[in-house]
């Protein structure tokens, strides 16, 4: 990421009324949604929530109604949205023949990957030193550790300064150690960069402790807000049973619908 | 040994094989990275589909009605692959034989199937000079076409839904390579035949998958690979006096297991 400025908090982005239907199933129904930049936001839900198809939909991967903006809320003004996206995992094993150069390169440039050049590899480099990922260029993907594959994808992800980033269960096979750094990592980049963020947590403490606002999501917006209002509310402890211990936040993880 | 160059059906099918060894390894190499063998496989199979949908509509060129066909069924396949829930071998093995079996009942029509049996097996040595040209021009298309696609194909296998957020036409690359895939099958398969043409799409690239970190190695190794069996196939072919195809092919094997060897240890 080349510019860093501090979050202005003047734009949002704004989902109204987002439906998803597939075959006849209702998968999302009225959705809406109002993120401001610099805000690091949660979406907490069982699984068959639709928390993922709620991702897909605002990356336009599948079909919806309703709206998605991104607006200066200083001047009204429309902006075309772009959006930034980790997935919860990539189709790749052990043996495919592709480093950390490669994966970058086949996605955000057009020097075709077997030719291979300095100055872009110096450049790719840099964009990875931003999550201490620089010394992992010529790393074989398959052979990364769960952490290290995920500041990869993170550095893909911010390369181009997305408005929004999108992060599908980001954090599997992390140690708790781990776990914090990415969190701290994620509220800096939100914070320093005018970039907003929805991330799909299983993980109710790291969410209570990082998250600015968090989204219950069981096929529309159950309850929104902060963490504490959210976890105090009436559809959560329907739904996990029972309130949220929050002034105990020990950092165990509860595990949702497993 | 300077001898065998003085034929010159020799000398024809040397520069056949050094042009379309390596361009076969280099569309292999997404083809092993896609997971997508058993779709070249299928595709080999449909040329003969295509040479009898070309002689029921009477036309003259084998060569034309088989890529007609053969981008059709590509693109059909990979239709049917981005729509479906079944999985994907099995609905393309369904495909395959259906069309195979349509194109062998059609061949075989009066007893008729021997005139055609060379399509199975192919003959590198039966190529023409004036054919060699139109070789030439197709390797330097698919190379283009790598060059220029090669990114684009490789994100949308890594993960389409981040291609896609990155602005990557993922279903087009998509069926571009299809389209490529079948088109230089099609035209290899005279002098390869159907039975081996996907050894040669897959075996260099998945040897080289065995010893390459990266991308660059992956084609490095894919087109060494596929040259050196190429040309050792065909030298050996004609003292052996065997089939080159399958000579080919054998190399490639020992070289695929010796890799997967290396690669164990």
């Amino acid at each position: 990421m080349r510019r860093k400025k501090n979050a202005c908090g003047f734009h949002c982005i704004k989902v109204t009324d987002l439906s998803v239907k597939i075959d006849d199933q209702q998968i999302l129904s009225s959705v809406n949604l109002h993120i401001h930049c610099g805000t690091f936001a949660a979406i907490i839900g069982r699984n068959g929530a639709g928390k993922s198809t709620l991702l897909k939909a605002i990356l336009g991967e599948i079909p919806h109604t309703g709206t998605i903006e991104f607006k200066n809320t200083e001047n009204g003004r429309m902006q075309d949205l772009s959006i930034g996206y980790v997935p919860q995992s990539i189709n790749i094993d052990r043996t495919t023949p592709m480093d950390v150069y490669d994966l970058i390169t086949s996605f955000n440039y057009h020097r075709p990957v077997f030719f291979r050049q300095k100055k872009l590899h110096n450049e790719i480099k840099k964009i990875l030193s931003e999550f201490d990922a620089e010394n992992l260029i010529d790393q074989k993907i398959g052979t990364l550790s769960g952490g290290e594959l995920q500041r990869v994808l993170l550095s893909l992800a911010v390369i181009n300064e997305p408005h929004l980033l999108l992060l599908d269960e980001p954090v599997s096979g992390i140690d708790k150690n781990g776990m914090d750094l990415f969190y701290e990592k994620m509220k800096l980049l939100v914070k320093e960069h005018d970039m907003a963020a929805i991330i799909i947590s299983h993980d109710m403490d790291y969410v209570a402790k990082y998250a600015d606002e968090v989204i219950l999501l069981d096929k529309t917006v159950l309850a929104s807000g902060t963490p504490k209002s959210v976890y105090e509310s009436q559809p959560f402890g329907d739904m996990f049973g029972g309130s949220y211990d929050y002034g105990n936040l020990n950092l165990r993880s509860i595990p949702i619908g497993h | 040994m300077y001898q065998i160059l003085n034929y010159s059906f020799m000398q024809n099918a040397l520069i056949a094989v050094i042009i379309i060894s390596p361009i076969l390894g280099i569309l292999g190499t997404m083809v092993v990275q896609k997971q997508m063998s058993f779709f070249s496989d299928a595709l080999g199979h449909s040329a003969l589909t295509g040479i009898a949908v070309g002689a029921i509509l009477g036309m003259t060129n084998a060569n034309i009605s088989m890529i007609v066909f053969g981008v059709i069924f590509a693109l059909l396949l990979n239709h049917i692959r981005f729509r479906t829930k079944i999985a994907t071998d099995t609905i393309i093995s369904v495909c395959a034989s259906v069309s195979l079996a349509i194109g062998l009942a059609i061949l075989s029509r009066g007893g008729n199937f021997a005139q055609y049996s060379s399509f199975l097996v192919g003959d590198i040595l039966s190529i023409r000079q004036s054919e060699l040209p139109i070789l030439g021009i197709c390797a330097v298309l698919v190379i283009a076409y790598w060059i220029l696609s090669v990114n684009a194909l490789n994100a949308t296998t890594i993960h389409p839904t981040l291609a896609k957020s990155f602005n990557i036409p993922t279903r087009l690359s998509e069926n571009l390579f299809a389209v490529i895939l079948a088109i230089l099958v099609m035209i290899s398969i005279r002098w390869i035949g159907v039975l081996l043409i996907n050894a040669l799409l897959i075996l260099p690239a998945a040897a080289s998958r065995n010893l390459a970190g990266n991308m660059r190695e992956y084609h490095l190794y894919t087109i060494l690979i596929s040259l050196f069996c190429g040309l050792l196939g065909l030298f050996m072919s004609y003292f052996c006096n065997i089939a080159t195809g399958p000579m080919i092919v054998i190399y490639a094997g020992i070289i695929y297991f010796a890799t997967y060897m290396k690669c164990r240890h």
